[in-house]
């Protein structure tokens, strides 16, 4: 647990980086501070290992006040990642990996050993430990970043804007990971970011900070798009936050339709209306228009592409997509496997959040 | 006509034995340079790691630092000789003046250029200031500080010829003695001397480069990570940092 208690930091000329801060970050919880740039958020994030001493207030990390610990060890025992990795371009991914167990006193085979656990933690062949830093992609240095910063086990994990240097695909690939590891490993994690996506996405608790340095609410998520506190919380979680808000009621209520189904590859029956190619595990592969004549076995060439496509039981947002985005109005539902259950439309979509709405009265 | 009488001052037996001969004369042309560069890497490596490191007194630095590379080195021995009488002495220290700029500058950008977000995440790992300094920093740091060692090497080869101004042995006699009678061989032949201790010596500090700048830093074909800082750059082109410094990826 950490906790800011009237924590305030001035800067020499003046400026006020964090401004009397009073906030709980709970065990085993991702919490993102979120907000424009010069609201405080990394400076405070920064405060918790003493890269920043405040001016005033006190910061405790598991009830402990930060400024009686010497900072060389209390950062020995606080995770630290931050934008581009800042990987040591010298040594070898597996010795920048084992960087803190060695300042700990770890023997260096031990050291080693435990980094190579931790590449395959995060999901790194073992190989890639022989390999050096300028050899590594941007998310790759990424992932090493986060097993760097893992390596000795601390109970507290600080990352500032860890994935923001990344393309879009590649940082989307890296919070899904971040989430799985936080399953795994039940870190008490705060996160930096300015992308409001990023920090619905992440967070369990989300600190949207203002300029200034002041906290403009601290909320779950799914409270924060529903209910923000001020104007300027409802402007920052942005226009469409309504349909982002969407991510958080699950899509179990929403009845899936049958489809009526042609193969790929075999020859296609008469028949009307839009129909759904599958392959042979029952994978989607497009469309069929109606009224699209097939001779002989049905080819890939004559479908439409479709759309996204949601799994049953996650959230409501995803089958929303998936019927907006399909060229027949119809979304398809697909099982962990990929195999098409079944298809909604956005009206059936629509009605389930309506229900929802009523039923919260 | 001038290349064949260097050539024939080469080549004639006579000019390589005795106590003047040129075996000597490279000797202590080598010992001089190498005094100087050992002189100078002690005081400029701690001062450039200093500020560098801690960011202290950089402006003060740089501007200290072409302030004694615009000293005439010529004049510099004069002066010295004239108030400290003959001997090594004098000589030593003007070639130390002269070769301290290039290494402190090549120091200073060195642990300057370290990528920030790297010393940042040394310090967050819980490195102590000497540990980032040694473990980070300097690794880091080695290409442009051998650089600047390499830049002043060279200078120091090329100069340490007007010792000979006060009576010291090195390889700048023959171009004085050449001059002062018109023996043009003699003079070009010296010239030649110099050119090719200080390609030798060149050529033996890139081997030590390659050896010791650590492997990561050469594959990626620059001193630090993709992002470098800026700050520096300015420095180093006011530095005139050797082409031949960089990494040799």
């Amino acid at each position: 647990m950490i906790e800011f208690r009237a924590v305030t930091k001035r800067f020499d000329d003046g400026t006020i980086a964090v401004n009397s801060l009073d906030l709980t970050v709970e065990a085993g919880t991702i919490t993102v501070f979120v907000g424009p740039s010069g609201c405080g958020k990394t400076t405070s994030l920064r405060m918790v290992n003493r890269m920043i001493d405040p001016t005033s207030g006190t910061i405790l990390v598991d009830g402990k006040d930060v400024l009686s610990v010497d900072p060389p060890e209390l950062r020995r025992g606080i995770g630290y990642v931050i934008q581009q990795a800042g990987l040591f371009p010298h040594r070898t991914v597996l010795d920048n990996v084992a960087t803190v167990p060695l300042l700990l006193g770890w023997s260096k085979a031990k050291a080693r050993s435990r980094a190579a656990e931790l590449l395959e933690l995060v999901g790194l062949p073992a190989e890639m430990g022989k390999r050096y830093p300028a050899q590594l992609s941007g998310g790759q240095q990424q992932r090493v970043g986060v097993a760097r910063a893992l390596a000795a086990d601390p109970p507290v994990l600080l990352m500032d804007e860890p994935f923001s240097a990344v393309d879009p695909v590649v940082r989307e690939g890296l919070q899904d990971e971040l989430l799985r590891l936080q399953a795994e490993l039940d870190k008490t994690i705060v996160f930096v970011t300015h992308d409001i996506d990023e920090a619905v996405r992440i967070g369990e608790k989300v600190a949207v900070f203002r300029e200034g340095g002041v906290l403009a609410q601290y909320d779950k998520p799914s409270e924060l798009l529903a209910r923000p506190a001020d104007d300027f919380v409802a402007h920052f979680v942005g226009k469409d936050r309504g349909y982002r808000s969407l991510s958080f009621v699950d899509a179990s209520g929403v009845e899936v339709g049958a489809v009526p189904t042609v193969v790929v590859g075999e020859a296609v029956t008469a028949g009307d209306g839009w129909r759904l190619a599958v392959d042979e595990r029952k994978h989607p592969r497009g469309w069929l228009p109606p009224g699209t004549t097939v001779d002989g076995p049905l080819a890939e060439s004559v479908l439409k592409p479709g759309g996204s496509l949601f799994e049953v039981g996650q959230s409501i947002r995803g089958a929303m997509d998936a019927a907006l985005s399909s060229p027949s109005g119809l979304g398809v539902a697909v099982d962990p496997e990929g195999a098409v259950v079944g298809v909604v439309t956005a009206t059936q979509v629509l009605a389930v959040i309506e229900g929802q709405r009523e039923s919260r009265g | 006509m001038i290349f064949a009488d260097a050539f024939a001052w080469l080549v004639d037996p006579a000019n390589w034995s005795g106590s003047k001969g040129i075996p000597v004369r490279i000797g202590v042309h080598l010992l001089y340079c190498l005094g100087a560069v050992l002189g100078a890497s002690a005081i400029a490596v701690p001062l450039g790691l200093f500020v560098g490191h801690t960011g202290r007194g950089g402006t003060f630095l740089v501007g200290g630092g072409n302030a004694l590379r615009a000293l005439p080195t010529l004049g510099l021995v004069t002066f010295l000789y004239l108030i400290a009488g003959g001997g090594t002495g004098p000589v030593l220290i003007a070639l130390i003046v002269l070769a301290v700029p290039p290494i402190l500058a090549g120091t200073y950008a060195g642990i300057q250029d370290v990528d920030r977000g790297v010393v940042d995440a040394a310090r967050g790992m819980g490195m102590t200031s000497g540990q980032v300094l040694w473990r980070v920093e300097l690794p880091n740091a080695l290409p442009l500080l051998i650089g600047g060692l390499r830049n002043a090497t060279l200078q120091v080869v090329a100069t340490a010829s007007v010792a000979a101004y006060v009576g010291i042995e090195t390889l700048g006699r023959p171009l004085l003695d050449g001059l002062r009678v018109l023996d043009y061989g003699q003079f070009v032949g010296g010239a030649v001397l110099i050119a090719l201790v200080a390609v030798a010596l060149d050529l033996l500090l890139a081997g030590g480069q390659k050896a010791i700048v650590p492997r990561g830093l050469r594959l990626t074909g620059q001193p630090t990570g993709p992002k470098k800082g800026k700050r520096s750059q300015k420095l180093v082109a006011t530095a005139a940092q050797p082409d031949s410094g960089g990494s040799t990826a």
